[in-house]
């Protein structure tokens, strides 16, 4: 193999060198150059980038994201709260707008909608803040095992408070038993949480099945749609959502921006986090940031008008990736229910190989074994071992995260380049040779002493 | 007018095109590039002149956001 600089990054980037005023490679006259130029030698620092395979982490801001907050980074820096003269008048009414953006992609009213810094800022008000509004009645929350981790963290700091929690397991393909949760609520629920979308294993909950149960049985219902506001339909109504949290960066918007969907007919309502100001309603004092507002509306209109269009583009790129490693390497196994999920969250175990060894092996490609919140430990996935993943395939798994500006020639390259990696690493490994010999690794005891 | 409609609509084609070969990053000029040529496909065979007016107007829209990059 080249090196990755030499191979693909470069072949890609070669057509940016075909711009109007070329001057060489070398590049000595910088200082001299025209705007365009001078843009390219700044990307050209970073030729030798991994390709993006991340796209649940993170996904790069949309150019007509960045287009329509600029304005509101320079220009129009009123505040939007601000309501005696021009420059809070033209913020507030580019905020409004962008409150109706984020309404009209999830059918929900302005209204509803709550800026937040985030959605994890979102999850917490609204697990912690109906809770503790209802706490004199009710005083039971129900969750799942592989909720993301502020959500769960959220619950532990209300079970200290004298809450009781439950925390569901999921099935094998890592959707709710409805029955099971249906059995679990009580008298004295006052929420239930679920995430649309896994952010690890990207299977889609039946959110339309859990609104009903939860409307039928009057417990609130919130979901964590951070995965899955625009690029799955979602509608409030439809669904019964009480509660939704939305992220700006996991649609091709700004970071640092999310919104609170807080249902008004029948009202939910919540003790506020953050007290000041009484901006938002109450719920969420604090000067809302315009530009990050206005980016986040402009990424939500965008994703209503693109959602058809990336949905098709996203689950032709998945199946392509899905089945050149599965026809070329065997022992592949693919987590998560096949049918209810997002196709861009795609999550192998490459059984017998080490998931981190991999992520190494790869290393021109930006991929992760999972949430980007714990990418940092070794420890294999919470996710993984709630849907039942032995101890050994948590280990080796990977998540491959496709999106809006992946191309097919990124995904040829990351499902040739890991096939070749995963044969090189079996090779090496003494386990793939047993059982290459017959040997069923269930059978040994390991430990001798 | 359908003449020189035809005309403008392949002049507006080509000029969002050339624009988004400008994009220095891969990721973006490739996207920019397919989302154009699949945006003039998918309404290749649109007949109501209001609907061509309106998709005239997105693109010059579009075409100078491009341009801002």
């Amino acid at each position: 193999m080249l090196s990755p600089c030499r191979t693909v990054t470069s072949l890609l980037l070669r057509p940016a060198s075909r711009l109007p005023l070329r001057l060489g490679s070398d590049g000595r006259a910088a200082s001299s150059l025209p705007k365009e130029m001078i843009k390219k030698y700044e990307l050209e620092k970073d030729e030798c980038r991994p390709l993006y395979m991340d796209f649940q982490a993170t996904t790069p801001m949309d150019p007509r994201v960045l287009d329509a907050m600029l304005p509101f980074q320079v220009n129009y820096y009123g505040n939007p709260h601000s309501k005696t003269h021009a420059y809070g008048w033209e913020s507030e009414s580019a905020m409004e707008t962008a409150r109706k953006q984020v309404a009209d992609l999830i059918g929900a009213d302005p209204r509803e909608i709550i800026f937040t810094s985030g959605a994890t800022e979102s999850n917490n008000m609204a697990i912690k803040g109906v809770a503790r509004f209802y706490k004199t009645k009710k005083r039971h929350v129900i969750t799942t095992q592989t909720e993301h981790k502020c959500v769960l963290d959220s619950c532990r700091v209300l079970e200290s408070e004298g809450f009781s929690i439950t925390y569901l397991p999921v099935m094998p393909n890592g959707l709710l038993d409805l029955e099971l949760l249906e059995a679990s609520i009580r008298p004295d629920t006052s929420l239930l949480s679920v995430m649309t979308i896994n952010n690890e294993i990207g299977v889609e909950q039946p959110i339309k099945e859990i609104g009903q149960i939860c409307r039928s049985k009057g417990v609130f219902f919130h979901t964590d749609a951070a995965q899955a506001v625009g690029k799955i339909p979602v509608n409030v109504t439809d669904s019964k959502i009480d509660l939704m949290s939305i992220s700006g960066h996991k649609l091709y918007g700004p970071k640092g921006v999310g919104a609170l969907y807080v249902r008004r007919r029948p009202r939910v309502r919540l003790e506020p986090l953050q007290n000041g100001g009484g901006q938002e309603r109450g719920l969420r004092s604090g000067t809302v940031p315009t530009p990050l507002a206005v980016g986040l509306g402009a990424a939500c209109s965008i994703a209503q008008y693109e959602l058809e269009y990336d949905h098709r583009r996203v689950s032709m790129l998945a199946n392509r990736l899905v089945q050149k490693i599965m026809s070329e390497l065997p022992d592949v196994i693919m987590n998560g229910d096949a049918e209810r999920r997002y196709p861009g969250c795609v999550n192998l175990s490459f059984a017998y190989v080490e998931g981190e060894s991999l992520l190494m092996a790869l290393k021109d490609v930006a991929l992760s074994s999972g949430s980007a919140c714990t990418s940092a430990s070794l420890e294999p996935s919470y996710v993984l071992r709630a849907i039942g993943t032995d101890e050994d395939l948590a280990h080796s798994s990977i998540r491959f995260g496709i999106g809006r500006f992946t191309t097919e020639e990124e995904v040829d390259y990351t499902a040739e380049k890991c096939i070749h990696q995963v044969n090189r690493l079996r090779e090496m490994s003494p386990l793939w040779e047993m059982v290459q010999e017959g040997i069923d690794l269930k059978s040994i005891k390991w430990t001798q002493h | 007018m359908a003449a020189s409609s035809r005309t403008q609509v392949i002049s507006l084609y080509r000029m969002m095109l050339m624009e988004s070969k400008k994009f220095p990053s891969y990721n973006y000029r490739t996207y920019a590039l397919r989302r154009v040529r699949d945006a003039f496909r998918a309404n290749r065979t649109e007949k109501d002149p209001k609907t061509v007016e309106r998709l005239m107007v997105e693109g010059r829209q579009t075409l100078a956001l491009i341009q801002r990059q």
